[in-house]
């Protein structure tokens, strides 16, 4: 029982642009795993849609000649998860695609849709931004690039202009080389869930193994969008590693979110699994770097 | 006996693994027209007008109904047997559609259209004049002077209140050296969750109403839509085809007496009704949530001096089930742990909350939690184990309930208990983990005892029809009106005819199907009545067919009947020896130009007995303190439920009760917005019922007492799987942390906040 008045169905990048030009009020589909909900909770009466499902050149991950991985939005998160490049470099990314709620949405959902929803709790999302990944937006005038993090208008809301299509996420080599990142989702139970929390770590140790060179701490449902933490991921470069660290690291993280107090989760407690999390979350990222915590 | 005791494949497992099994909407006629109900979005109010024009006008509506349309028949709709004593008969406090909105999601308005989605839209389309009026949610606060009144009928909102007084508590609790022990135990709203949906279609034939619906009760359906309707009885008919589970929501007329109305005022065209899974949380029936106060005065050796409980039953907005719930959790309470001076009362009170029904345990899930949580607080108390203080209080062996008459035959409690303790190695683990811990990890043991009944006796009728027919193949159609739900009495049923007639399994071909027109009067599903009430319909039955079959061979063999057999099939003379096979002597009777006979037989069976099934639950737990976690490493049930009738759906009945048990402890609570009645997570994301990956293996263990009073010696195992589980989870956590939790579910929220409060510092 979908409330659609009309499908229409890209097979290119430029029919589908066309086909915006053509029906400014319809809305893009990929999966559908998010869409198909709403419609169905009757928000989007007499929906008009246009399937993006169908192109193909949207789909998989392909490793660019300077290091830049770029995922294709229409890749499933089941492709995600199973997809060598992005095993043998951006774990993090394949684990945070495995939590996405069940292997049947897993299927179906696609990391592009994951971001455009503009869903704070989406799994890869934080993942994305603590990768500072680049958004590739293709229009009727050109191609711009953006920064994930200047992606995000507001909850729900991401700056896909009209006529504009997200044709690719790409992540630069500095973002996975020597680096190594862990995802943690906080959830009340362990399969087919949404994330209380969602807290992923991106850590590059120096080059004698023993202090943080680079750090980046991204955070979901700490905000109304995904966020990352800037005082804490500067103030911590060149910190020693070790148990201490750890935990300033993660105190420090937590006093940069500003979680909402709703009837799902508390504030206190989401600032409270959000220290555990980076804690967590970083310690895991060290023993990845080989390191000892 | 051959095949009960026996681990036979269920009958229906093929059909269901294949998806050939037919459900009430795999019966639907393409043609149906769909209804879709209005409903309130108010917590408590007065409809002052809805207006309809532009609903009417909608594409493919075909007719709009108010609740200014429908007829004045008020109705009861629990799901139990009609009492012919207006005493004893359920409150009839629902119309078809209401004016008078008591909660959130009451029923306003319907659409019938010819399709779900131009119903859908028409809804949008209708404007509904409300006036506000104040609502409670809370059972205490509706009892309250000036609270917001829901029925006029009942003064103060309480729809019954029930006590119990035995000896003198004032001078018993003078005793001295007594050891006083209190505690608030709060259970939450849970709903069902079952597979599939309520639904229903109806039609006209011959000036009849017949429904076609996802029931638990179809013979009880059929009465309750004669009184909805105002029409006699055998003007409707039922027919109830598989279910996809129903838990108790579906012992209860749902959507029936509306969906049968439509299809009337329609002349006769078929109209479907099916709940989305957001309208079976919240405009079907929820798990009354209960909370109990506890006093026990206790002396040092663990027995009690005296004992008082308080509890009060939050109803919602009608009647439904209504009192019976508490009053059982109620009764429950002297007979598990018996003392000599008590004071208990049971108030069950009208909220502005969806309905309160029937859910499997029927008010026991919610004593055991609040009794089981309270003895291990006196067992910390007094410094003793758990196991050692359950061992010398539980009902003793030889206790006779005077009101239903029930005996505890066998030392149930303590077999259970030590069989339990055995296995999980449970005395050892307990001293071992009541050390100081400290880490992060933290580990516990617990254990919680059930008290449980069989059937409804002597509160309610009980009784069992039972039909068979035999072929000319020597095959037998059995007929009941107890209903096959997803809990396998079809295989039981089965496997009890077999051994009663003597054939083989494969011989018995039971009707899965209820048709109030030709299937005959049984109650339906509910208690846990089914195995032990049915068993007396067939043995009786089957002993009857077995009769006419030894006669009609004793004419063919021309030896005295009492010196044949019928085995697997076969007539047998006296020494064993096959005579004729049971194919050929159904052939001769049915064709005989001699001596025709269809040879059936029929029975009723009316129990007036009832039968103890106890057990116990064993639960090891893991707690992450930084995280918030309680992770259940392993759970164990003990249950003696007489002897099995099929270990196999024994263990899977287990299995699924336990579950239910563990997400009572941990996670399932229906909520629901302080400001304005709302519901909040009525969605299966939002509501935490647990996954598959969110529990550790389930162990099911059985002590087999045979039940005196029953012809299989089975007694009752398809709700007391949920009713130990919880308290043994919560008592495990108490060790584990020290946090003695007075509400469940046990979230990782509340557990954030009992740490910060300071809770288990003393571990």
């Amino acid at each position: 029982m979908y409330d659609i008045r009309a499908l229409y169905e890209a097979q290119t990048v430029e029919e589908a642009l066309a086909l915006r030009r053509e029906h400014p009020g319809a809305r893009l589909i990929a999966g559908g795993s998010d869409l198909l909900i709403k419609i169905r909770d009757g928000k989007l009466p007499d929906a008009e849609l246009i399937s993006i499902r169908g192109i193909d050149s949207l789909r998989g991950v392909s490793l660019e000649a300077d290091g830049t991985v770029r995922i294709g939005p229409l890749t499933s998160f089941t492709e995600l998860t199973r997809d060598g490049i992005i095993k043998e470099r951006l774990r993090v990314l394949a684990d945070a695609a495995g939590e996405v709620g069940s292997p049947q949405i897993r299927n179906i959902g696609t990391v592009g849709g994951n971001i455009c929803n503009g869903a704070t709790s989406a799994d890869t999302a934080s993942t994305l931004f603590a990768l500072d990944a680049k958004l590739e937006l293709r229009g009727g005038s050109g191609t711009r690039l953006l920064d994930i993090a200047g992606f995000y208008l507001g909850a729900g809301r991401t700056d896909v202009r009209e006529n504009e299509l997200l044709t690719g996420i790409l992540i630069g080599r500095e973002s996975w080389e020597r680096c190594h990142g862990c995802y943690i989702k906080y959830s009340m139970r362990s399969a087919l869930d949404i994330a209380v929390l969602g807290c992923s770590v991106n850590l590059r140790l120096s080059a004698d193994g023993a202090h943080i060179d680079r750090l980046r701490l991204a955070f979901g449902v700490a905000g109304p969008v995904p966020s990352r933490c800037p005082q804490t991921e500067l103030a911590f470069a060149g910190a020693p590693l070790g148990e201490d660290t750890a935990r300033q690291l993660a105190r420090s993280a937590v006093s940069e979110l500003s979680p909402r107090d709703s009837w799902r989760a508390s504030r206190a407690f989401r600032l409270h699994v959000a220290e555990e999390s980076a804690y967590l979350a970083f310690c895991e990222c060290v023993r990845r770097a080989g390191g000892a915590i | 006996m051959g095949y009960t005791g026996k681990r036979m494949p269920r009958v229906d497992a093929k059909d269901k693994a294949a998806g050939r099994a037919k459900y009430a909407a795999d019966l639907c006629v393409r043609d149906a027209l769909v209804a879709k109900v209005l409903h309130a979005e108010r917590a408590h109010a007065l409809v002052r007008s809805i207006n309809t024009d532009r609903a009417r006008q909608a594409e493919g509506v075909e007719a709009v109904f108010t609740c200014f349309d429908v007829p004045k028949y008020y109705f009861p709709t629990a799901g139990h047997p009609w009492s012919t004593d207006p005493e004893h008969q359920d409150v009839a406090d629902r119309l078809l559609l209401t004016d008078h909105v008591r909660f959130w999601g009451d029923d306003i308005a319907v659409v019938v259209a010819r399709d779900e989605l131009s119903a859908v839209k028409a809804l949008r389309e209708l404007e509904v004049e409300y006036e506000d009026l104040p609502f409670v949610l809370d059972a205490q606060a509706a009892m309250e002077p000036g609270a917001p009144q829901l029925h006029e009928a009942f003064p103060g909102n309480v729809l019954g209140h029930s006590s119990i007084r035995r000896g003198d508590l004032e001078a018993a609790i003078r005793e001295p050296g007594l050891i006083r022990v209190e505690g608030w135990y709060d259970t939450p709203t849970v709903q069902h969750c079952h597979i599939e949906n309520h639904n229903c279609w109806a039609y006209m034939e011959g000036g009849r109403v017949t429904v076609v619906t996802s029931t638990q009760i179809p013979h009880i359906v059929r009465r309750i839509v004669g009184q909805a309707l105002g029409r006699p009885w055998g003007d409707v008919r039922i027919i109830k085809p598989y279910i996809g589970g129903g838990f108790g929501n579906k012992q209860d007329a749902l959507y029936e007496p509306l969906c049968a109305w439509l299809t009337t005022m329609l002349g006769g065209r078929p109209v479907r009704i099916e709940c989305t899974r957001e309208e079976t949380f919240h405009c079907n029936r929820v798990r009354h949530a209960i909370r109990s106060h506890i006093i026990s005065w206790v002396r040092p050796d663990g027995s009690f001096a005296a004992r008082k409980l308080e509890c009060w039953s939050n109803q919602g907005g009608y009647a439904s089930h209504g009192h019976g719930i508490a009053a059982k959790g109620m009764n429950a309470f002297p007979q598990i742990y018996p003392c000599d001076n008590l004071e208990c009362d049971a108030w069950t009170v009208f909220t502005n909350l969806p309905p309160a029904g029937a859910m499997r345990g029927y008010g026991i899930p919610q004593a055991t939690f609040a009794g089981e949580a309270h003895i291990d607080d006196v067992a910390r108390a007094i410094g003793m184990s758990p196991l050692e203080l359950r061992r010398k209080i539980a009902m003793p062996k030889g206790y006779r309930d005077d009101f239903s008459g029930n005996v505890n035959w066998s030392d149930s409690f303590r077999a259970c208990m030590e069989a339990g303790a055995k296995a999980t190695d449970f005395e050892r683990r307990f001293a071992e983990l009541s050390k100081p811990q400290t880490g992060n990890i933290r580990r516990g043991v617990g254990m919680a005892l059930y008290w449980y009944n069989t059937g409804v006796w002597p509160i309610s009728l009980e009784s069992s029809s039972c039909r068979m027919v035999l072929n000319q193949d020597g095959s037998v159609q059995v007929f009941t009106g107890e209903t096959e739900i997803g809990q396998g009495c079809d295989t039981v049923y089965a496997q009890m005819t077999a051994d009663a007639v003597g054939i083989p399994f494969e011989s018995v071909h039971v009707v899965t199907v209820q048709d109030t027109d030709t299937t005959p009067y049984g109650s339906g599903a509910y208690a846990s009545r089914q195995t032990y009430v049915g068993g007396f319909a067939i043995d009786n039955t089957g002993k009857i067919l077995r009769g006419k079959i030894l006669d009609y061979a004793a004419k063919l063999t021309k030896l005295p009947a009492g010196q044949l057999g019928l085995r697997e099939g076969f007539i047998e003379n006296d020494r064993g020896e096959r005579l004729m096979s049971l194919a050929e002597l159904a052939t001769e009777a049915l064709y005989s130009m001699e001596d025709s006979r269809h040879i059936t037989a029929e029975a009723t069976a009316q129990i007036k007995s009832n039968a103890y099934s106890f057990g116990c639950s064993f639960a090891e737990v893991e707690v992450d303190l930084r995280l918030c976690r309680i992770r259940v490493t392993r759970l164990m049930n003990v249950h003696d439920c007489g002897k099995l009738i099929n270990p196999q759906l024994a263990e899977a009945q287990v299995h699924g009760g336990m579950s239910m048990g563990m997400g009572y402890a941990l996670s399932e609570q229906l909520r629901f917005d302080e400001k304005t009645g709302r519901p909040l997570n009525g969605n299966l994301l939002d509501y935490k019922l647990l996954t598959f990956t969110d529990h550790p293996r389930l162990e099911a263990l059985f002590c087999e007492n045979a039940e005196p009073t029953s012809p299989f010696g089975t007694k009752a195992l398809g709700e007391p799987p949920a009713c130990p589980p919880a308290p043994a989870i919560r008592n495990a956590v108490l060790q584990a942390t020290g946090i003695a939790f007075g509400a469940i579910p046990m979230t990782p929220e509340k557990l954030f906040r009992a740490l910060e409060e300071g809770g288990g510092s003393d571990v």
